[in-house]
């Protein structure tokens, strides 16, 4: 590529796939593991079921009565999603389904067992259903896009449809302090749980479009080559799109998380370490001068550096600390499903406090199953974004990779007093339609990513260098 | 690029790093901070997730718990609470725990170590105990008896069994009933605040957690230390005692409401409570001995449980000696519990050696197996066994032919003292009345009963009220429970 096409195109791809053993090919190395992936969904459903049967026993003696039904569904979406899979991308990393099925599974059983305690606000059953919508938009991503490149020609429409998304909260009542949700009918949901996908997509295909511009122009002072204002440009949007999303809708975490995205992508695609640097020094001048401006966030802060002020002045305990003190009563294996007593976080204990039921529950030993899960998910992730050839593919790899693993950290760092709360899902394990759904959509295209890799032929998953 | 998707990966890993290690931080070596904060209800969950242990009377359970169904469950009760408030106290979810509720709350909330099955059962399976079950040394009847003779007057009822120090009676009047503070809702809160308010404290333990001025009554140990330091040898000889009696270095003169005290014997000094003759014998007796006599009666005593805290009964030390003749005949700052006037009545039931008084018989766990027992705790030498013997005679008289006529009982023995207690600026407040007795079978061995009743009744005439008057009777009834009568 030359310097005549320097921005995202709408086009072809301008780098010709690499012939011979093609993507469409048959595959030439190794079995396809499908086997492996159902036998993975498996164990994934039924360690979700015998949570579910734990948390009827532990309460009242019996097991629930929709347990069948419950199992019935959780097997249902895991046996389609698997059907989809086997069909249109059968050389699929046979990790990320099961473990998927099994996130979803295990955050239905935490919200199923903090419905026992509220009586009045059920949320499992609507969970379930957005959980069946997720696995069905993971189908039909599966068999829509067969090959990830497509959505290199929807690069403006993705930035497009996300900043829609992001700017159409800020004309609905806040809730909770934070105008993130847009509310129609009995509905609502948090547009920019998709947006961030929706940016995965724009920055991959921006960035691999300009590649060469990113990398090799620009002057250079004392060794370091600075980048050029057009390669500059769309940092500064994002910067300051993350930032505004921050000030008028007082959303911290995704503020945060898209600025790490774009920061990681941003570096992955040029190679210059100055980007964290400058990326980590821009982030951290906003986060402080909005903390010190906006009173909502400022008190976020506050309640991170001092989690038991409140009680010692006599105003109560925060969430955090009733979150912290389900952490600690957990201990090393937890007081078994059903005999916590997490629901004392109130408000938000089903979404954003959702790692502490499994805290308090399941102990540090099952928390560090669900960090080694996602782990997982974003090293397969990551791997498939190297052995990926094509740029675009690379890069989108990364981000969504990214994305969970950023995602985990804000949220779960927010509720354990790691880093200061910021409202969030915890993926696959919160209670929240938009989120559950999202998750599923990154999943399909790891799916779709890793398929598309192992396909490649070793020789060629080095030749992008 | 790819070396950069790796370290980008690598950071990502490295996020999820930070998140199990803080993870472990917190959860495996968690601070106090958190465990222990007021805000943290998992304590207070955990606690009232059981039935608490029951407190037992004749074997029989004075308390029960009642299922809420809410977040702290179970919630105490009493079948009779204002009876026993003076024993149990109360157990409230709001407002903690007093007396045997609080000294028992190991066993009754089930955390003592003694009722797991094996040591350290607890710590490893996370688990509590179900509660166990304190057995009180108090008997119904006797405890019925000094309920219905105070009858609603302000005043209190001890009552020991002298031999071994069993407390069969500890009753405060007026009384409230503790089950009203047991929950948290508004009704506790209202509760709390008329009974902490009202103006006849209905919470405090007069029997064991009020101090008075012992009066007469306490002659007792005045006349115990002058036998025993040899100051009087013969309870019959005169006492050479002026009568007005002059306080030393003073002009101030202290008399007798009787005739007769002038020069009279032990005895008679004794049998119609002649103020002048005690005043002299403390004095002459002289302040160390005075002291530690009244310290080996429990006077002074800081540490006392039984397992409830009792207040410090008290005896000056540093007095100049128109003080120790005040001090002698339980006026000025000595002051008594009603169970430390018990006490010296039991001392001298029992023959001159006392076990120190305890109100709880032993302890099992739910299903009944013995966690502990209340073992005789070493005995304490009052006073001499001659002394004692004497002062059994001196006490029988007041009964038979003095001034406590009216707590005699037919085919019993009984022994007591009055005590007519001035208080208040200037002595202006309605006296306090005072009896100490003590009672045994003429069949037994030993005797059944010691007790001490003092009634403080505003509305009474002040002529009315006095020992004789109106505590030995209440002192009858309570000896004719214990007597099985």
């Amino acid at each position: 590529m030359t310097g005549t096409t320097t921005g995202p195109t709408t086009g072809p791809p301008p780098r010709p796939v690499t012939p011979g053993p093609g993507l469409r090919g048959p595959a030439a190395d190794g079995p396809s593991r499908r086997g492996t992936e159902f036998f993975l969904l498996l164990v994934a459903v039924l360690l979700s079921v015998s949570g579910y049967l734990t948390v009827g026993l532990t309460l009242h003696g019996t097991p629930p009565p929709d347990t069948l039904r419950y199992a019935a569904g959780l097997g249902a979406l895991a046996l389609l999603a698997h059907g989809a899979v086997r069909l249109t991308a059968p050389y699929a990393d046979p990790l990320l389904l099961p473990i998927a099925v099994l996130l979803n599974g295990m955050g239905l059983v935490l919200i199923h067992r903090l419905d026992q305690e509220t009586p009045h606000d059920q949320a499992a059953g609507s969970q379930l259903v957005w959980s069946t919508a997720g696995a069905a938009l993971f189908i039909l991503v599966v068999l829509l896009v067969r090959d990830h490149r497509v959505l290199r020609r929807y690069t403006f429409l993705s930035v497009a449809a996300a900043l829609t998304l992001m700017v159409l909260p800020v004309f609905f009542p806040p809730v909770n302090g934070a105008r993130i949700w847009i509310r129609f009918g009995g509905f609502s949901f948090q547009p920019a749980e998709f947006a961030k996908v929706l940016l995965a997509v724009f920055f991959a295909g921006h960035l691999a479009a300009g590649l060469a511009v990113l990398r090799d122009s620009g002057r250079k002072v004392w060794g370091v080559r600075l980048p050029t204002g057009r390669a500059l440009g769309p940092v500064a949007a994002v910067w300051l799109l993350s930032v505004g999303v921050l000030v008028l809708e007082r959303d911290l975490g995704t503020s945060l998380l898209f600025f790490g995205l774009f920061v990681v992508m941003l570096y992955v695609a040029t190679g210059w370490t100055g980007w964290i640097t400058v990326g980590l020094l821009l982030a951290g001048a906003g986060a402080w001068a909005v903390g010190r401006l906006e009173p909502h966030v400022h008190a976020r802060v506050t309640d991170w550096l001092h989690p038991l002020a409140s009680i010692e002045a006599g105003e109560g305990s925060s969430q955090l600390a009733q979150s912290l003190f389900a952490f600690a009563s957990g201990g090393l294996f937890g007081t078994g499903l059903g005999a916590g007593h997490s629901v004392l976080i109130g408000f938000a204990a089903k979404s954003d406090f959702i790692l502490a039921t499994a805290g308090e529950e399941l102990g540090w030993a099952g928390l560090a199953a669900l960090f080694v899960l996602y782990g997982l998910l974003v090293e397969r992730g990551f791997r498939c974004g190297l052995a990926l050839e094509d740029p675009f593919g690379r890069l989108l790899a990364t981000g969504l990779a990214s994305i969970v693993a950023l995602q985990v950290f804000v949220i779960a760092g927010g509720v354990t007093g790691l880093i200061p709360l910021t409202g969030m899902a915890m993926p696959f394990l919160a209670q929240g339609g938009s989120s559950v759904v999202t998750n599923w959509v990154i999943v399909a295209l790891l799916i779709r990513l890793s398929d598309s890799a192992r396909r490649q032929a070793p020789a060629l998953a080095e030749a992008d260098r | 690029m790819t070396r950069c998707i790796r370290r980008a990966g690598v950071l990502c890993l490295l996020l999820l790093l930070a998140l199990l290690v803080h993870t472990a931080r917190l959860q495996l070596f968690t601070g106090a901070e958190l465990t222990d904060s007021s805000a943290n209800r998992r304590t207070a969950i955990t606690r009232y997730a059981q039935p608490r242990g029951e407190i037992l009377v004749d074997g029989r359970p004075v308390t029960g718990s009642r299922d809420t169904g809410e977040l702290l469950r179970y919630e105490r009760t009493y079948t009779d609470g204002p009876l026993y408030a003076p024993v149990t106290g109360y157990a409230s979810q709001q407002y903690g725990t007093t007396l045997l509720e609080a000294a028992e709350d190991g066993v009754l909330s089930g955390t003592d170590p003694g009722l797991a099955p094996l040591p350290l059962w607890n710590d490893l399976t996370g688990g509590r105990s179900p509660g166990g079950k304190v057995a009180t040394t108090i008997k119904a009847a006797v405890q019925k008896a000094a309920y219905e003779g105070l009858a609603g007057r302000k005043g209190a009822v001890a009552a020991l069994e002298p031999v071994s120090g069993r407390v069969l009676a500890l009753v405060s009047s007026p009384s409230y009933d503790p089950g009203r503070l047991s929950g948290t809702g508004p009704a506790a809160a209202g509760a709390w605040q008329q009974l902490t308010r009202a103006a006849d404290e209905p919470m405090l333990n007069r029997a064991i957690r009020q101090t008075y001025p012992p009066g007469s009554a306490f002659k007792v140990v005045t006349a115990a230390a002058a036998l025993d330091a040899g100051t009087v040898t013969d309870p019959d000889a005169p006492t050479r005692s002026p009568d007005p009696y002059t306080l030393p270095g003073s002009e101030k003169q202290l008399s007798n409401e009787v005739e007769g005290c002038a020069d009279a014997s032990l005895r008679y000094a004794f049998q119609w409570s002649c103020n002048t003759v005690f005043a002299g014998l403390g004095v002459r007796v002289g302040l160390d001995g005075m002291v530690a006599a009244a310290e080996r009666f429990g006077f002074n005593d800081r540490g006392l449980r039984i397992p409830s805290r009792v207040a410090p009964s008290t005896f000056a030390t540093g007095m100049d000696e128109a003080q120790l003749a005040l001090s002698s005949i339980g006026q000025y700052d000595t002051r008594a519990t009603p169970l430390q006037m018990a006490s010296v009545a039991a001392a001298v039931a029992a023959g001159g050696s006392v076990r120190p008084p305890r109100l709880v018989e032993g302890t099992t766990t739910g299903s009944g197996s013995p966690v502990w027992t209340g073992g005789p705790p070493g005995y304490r030498q009052v006073m001499n066994p001659g002394t004692a013997s004497v002062l059994r005679q001196l006490m029988r008289d007041v009964v038979e032919d003095g001034t406590g006529t009216n707590a005699a009982i037919e085919g019993a023995e009984v022994g007591g003292k009055t005590g007519t207690a001035q208080h208040g600026v200037g002595n202006a407040g309605v006296p306090y009345a005072w009896f100490i007795s003590w009672a045994r079978d003429e069949e037994a061995i030993e005797p059944a009963v010691a007790v001490a009743v003092v009634v403080e009744d505003e509305e009474a005439r002040r002529e009315a009220i006095s020992g004789g008057g109106t505590a030995a009777p209440i002192a009858r009834a309570v000896m004719e429970a214990a007597l099985g009568r």
